[in-house]
């Protein structure tokens, strides 16, 4: 057997070496295979074809666009386009359809649709103010859309029409609209402490009983109206329940004062003039099935 | 060694190679192998097995459109994919073993590239004839009856090449089916492409590049190469035997001159070290005739007697064709043979050849032996411990969790159930816990949810603790949700966390 490694063993018909040596070890000077060359020249028409097929040199502004007229952001809208033509029915069926008959049940191609169309409007449209995952935020008086309590109603029917005329929009005659009065001045700040611990009692909160009891008539004289005279609340009129946990501006003392003074109500834009009918059905939908649809 | 005068050659066209046909075990062994190994790979998508009215009947399929990879009884989910790693693991460990016991083993026998171009080569036998007879069409002008033999090959080797491609795909989708697609023009456009570039990669490498993909190619030679040992079995030339070499006239001036040189200093050993040739004996023949049979019906072109070398792909045709040689001159089989390098070492002193058995089995390849079928018998026990029933559980924490307006606190969760079962089921879902913790689903009024056969359920679950209960104070409470199928025992479980407002 021929030991390579001993330089005085190299076969006749052994290439050159390189004249390279390591510890011993020498490099065979071999010849490239031809057709590797060959390969080599291949990838080069190959990469001038592409440039030349496809965009590839950049330019100032832009770049050659490419004789075959390719265009990622092309493939895109195409993609959208056949997807769109693929949903089209669905899409037609939303806007026919009663929202309350569109469940997983009975036609679940359609309830899926619609939930995956209306995540992706939320997400688009409606997050800003609610929130990525609906929850809103208090402190911006962005209401939860989770819980169970809903100042306008919490039906299919009654989201829907709030998506699609917003709330004290003035821009859609159909628009929700209430508002509250601010109290500063039309009620003493005795008056104002005694509602304060009033709406603190009854909301199951601690609260001093006796400015609470002294704040019965002055929440009748005023408040009742709108929210009632157990302060439940009155959805046709927007007014929020004030004796559940729920508190859109928050639930302390302070936070109650602030709102009988100077009253405090957030704006919606309605959606039905931007978004198509079946984008605030689907958006209904999606919202309804959040955990706080009734 | 050579002279460094010339200028080195930058590149080599490449030598072509006519293998002569050749007789023996080794090469019936091949036949074999052969025959089973396309076999198998034809055949399989053809064979149909009944999976029930929803489910392929595909005996193996690679469902891509809808994630799921079928082998007879055994179904595999994307969640399942340990399965593949396992699969990974063990052809690694395979590799070391069978490479540290038996070398190239893999190269010359199971390759791809080794079947197909060993069938290429017997179509191009069975058209231009043996060695001979392709060795002087190369020479040939180019005449209408080499145009004939050459398109008539390229035809047969093109048919092969499509039904190879085509072959591959069938494995991707149900095949009667896509046989029909293909061949009316309504398959899609990937099948196509497939089938395209699997015939051309077939055709170009199993009919011209061929050897060339194994030396230049392919990175298997240098990864094999570092993992033998002096005890791995490669194919060898036992030079000790066999040198000096010669025929003819020159063998038996050789063999004379040995009888005259041995009256006058005795008796001769044979195999001298490398570099000891100037040893005062005229030596005695060896028993290598030069026939060159072992370089005539090597596919790789080398002649396997300078030594084991990078190109050899251990395929053992030259042993068929020595010990055809061997028999007919009467000397004892084996000059070319499996050999391992301390083979060398120990012939040469004179001790008798170890058999091939106690240079396989030694605790190296024991040990990739044991740890290969640990993991084997590992996948089988997983496969047969796998529950039909699976979930997992991912917490909706964006918010964490929700205030109602009795002052309960909910959290969310989706939850996926898999049913793996052939047919549909209804799941009870449900959850313990050391807490008090209520379970509501979204979308309905019990807590059963129907998860159609081989399919997946994603469910809105929400889990609530009221203001007096102790999880809606706690920061956390752990609990398990339980999915149970009903009507059977089988039930699935999955550990996580409820998040309450916290002491205040």
């Amino acid at each position: 057997m021929t030991d390579q490694n001993n330089p005085s063993n190299l076969q006749p018909d052994d290439p050159d070496t390189t004249g390279h040596t390591w510890d011993g070890i020498q490099e065979f000077n071999n010849p490239l295979p031809r057709w590797w060359l060959w390969c080599f020249y291949l990838t080069i028409i190959w990469g001038v074809a592409y440039t030349v097929l496809y965009p590839a040199w950049p330019g100032i502004s832009g770049a050659t666009a490419g004789i075959l007229g390719y265009s990622t952001r092309a493939e895109v809208s195409e993609e959208i386009e056949r997807f769109d033509a693929l949903n089209a029915d669905l899409r037609t069926q939303l806007t026919e359809v009663e929202l309350a008959s569109v469940n997983r049940e009975d036609s679940p191609e359609l309830y899926n649709f619609a939930l995956q169309a209306g995540s992706a409007t939320f997400a688009n449209w409606c997050s800003q103010c609610h929130g990525a995952g609906a929850a809103g935020v208090q402190a911006a008086g962005y209401p939860n859309l989770l819980d169970d309590d809903w100042l306008w109603g919490g039906t299919l029917e009654e989201i829907q029409a709030t998506i699609a005329h917003g709330i004290r929009n003035e821009e859609d005659p159909d628009t929700r609209w209430s508002e509250m009065t601010a109290f500063e001045g039309i009620l003493s700040d005795e008056e104002i402490s005694h509602v304060v611990n009033h709406v603190l009692s009854i909301s199951g909160q601690e609260a001093d009983a006796t400015l609470a009891s002294a704040g019965d008539g002055v929440f009748l004289d005023n408040c009742a109206a709108c929210h009632g005279d157990a302060g439940m609340g009155d959805r046709f009129l927007g007014a929020p329940n004030l004796t559940d946990a729920i508190w859109l501006y928050g639930g302390s003392a302070e936070a109650i004062e602030e709102t009988v003074r100077h009253s405090r109500f957030g704006v919606m834009p309605g959606w039905s003039g931007r978004l198509s009918e079946a984008e605030v059905n689907a958006t209904a939908l999606y919202v309804h099935s959040l955990g706080g649809g009734e | 060694m050579a002279t460094n005068d010339a200028a080195p050659k930058l590149y080599a066209a490449q030598e072509p190679i006519f293998p002569k046909r050749v007789k023996g075990p080794f090469r019936n062994f091949k036949w074999a192998l052969m025959i089973f190994a396309l076999g198998i790979y034809y055949i399989t998508p053809w064979i149909r097995w009944d999976r029930g009215p929803s489910l392929p009947d595909q005996a193996v399929l690679v469902d891509m459109a809808n994630r799921r990879f079928f082998f007879f009884w055994i179904e595999i989910w994307p969640h399942e994919f340990y399965f593949v790693a396992g699969l990974l693991i063990m052809a690694g460990l395979g590799l070391f073993l069978f490479t540290s016991a038996l070398g190239r083993v893999w190269c010359g026998y199971a390759c791809p590239q080794t079947v197909w171009t060993d069938l290429f080569y017997t179509v191009e036998r069975w058209i231009e004839g043996d060695r001979n007879a392709r060795l002087r069409l190369w020479k040939a002008k180019w005449d209408f009856h080499k145009w004939r033999l050459r398109v008539t090959k390229w035809i047969v080797w093109m048919l092969i090449a499509v039904a190879t491609g085509g072959a591959w795909v069938f494995y991707f989708a149900d095949a009667p089916t896509l046989l029909r697609d293909l061949l009316t023009g309504e398959a899609a456009f990937v099948a196509y492409a497939t089938v395209g570039f699997l015939t051309a990669t077939t055709f170009i490498f199993g009919g011209f590049a061929r050897e060339q993909i194994c030396i230049y190619a392919c990175p298997w030679p240098r990864i094999q190469a570092a993992m033998m040992d002096e005890h791995t079995i490669t194919v060898a030339y036992r030079d000790w035997r066999g040198e000096p070499r010669g025929k003819g006239k020159k063998r038996r001036e050789m063999a004379e001159a040995a009888i005259a040189s041995s009256r006058l200093a005795g008796p001769t050993i044979r195999g001298t070290e490398p570099g000891a040739t100037s040893a005062p004996e005229v030596e005695a023949p060896g028993d290598c005739i030069d026939c060159m049979a072992c370089v005539n019906v090597c596919p790789m072109g080398i002649d396997i007697r300078d030594g084991q070398q990078m190109e050899c792909i251990t395929c053992a045709l030259c042993i068929d064709a020595c010990d055809e040689i061997m028999e007919k001159v009467g000397k004892p089989r084996g000059l070319i043979d499996y050999l391992a390098l301390t083979d060398e070492t120990n012939e040469r002193a004179g001790n008798t050849k170890v058999p091939v058995m106690r240079h396989i089995l030694r605790p190296r390849t024991l040990i990739y032996t044991a740890m290969w079928s640990a993991i084997g018998i590992g996948l089988v026990v997983a496969l047969f411990i796998r529950s039909e029933i699976d979930l997992t559980v991912a917490q909706v924490r964006n918010p964490q969790f929700v205030t109602l307006s009795d002052g309960s606190v909910r959290n969310t969760y989706d939850i996926r159930i898999r049913n793996m079962t052939a047919g549909d089921a209804t799941f009870r879902i449900g959850l313990t816990s050391e807490e008090v913790l209520r379970v509501d689903l979204e979308g309905s009024q019990d807590l059963m949810v129907e998860v159609p056969a081989d399919e997946t359920l994603l469910q809105r679950v929400y889990v609530i603790a009221r203001p007096e209960d102790q999880a809606s104070g706690q920061e956390r409470t752990d609990f398990r949700f339980w999915v149970e199928a009903f009507g059977t025992e089988e039930r699935a479980y999955q550990d996580t966390t409820f998040f309450g407002r916290g002491p205040q």
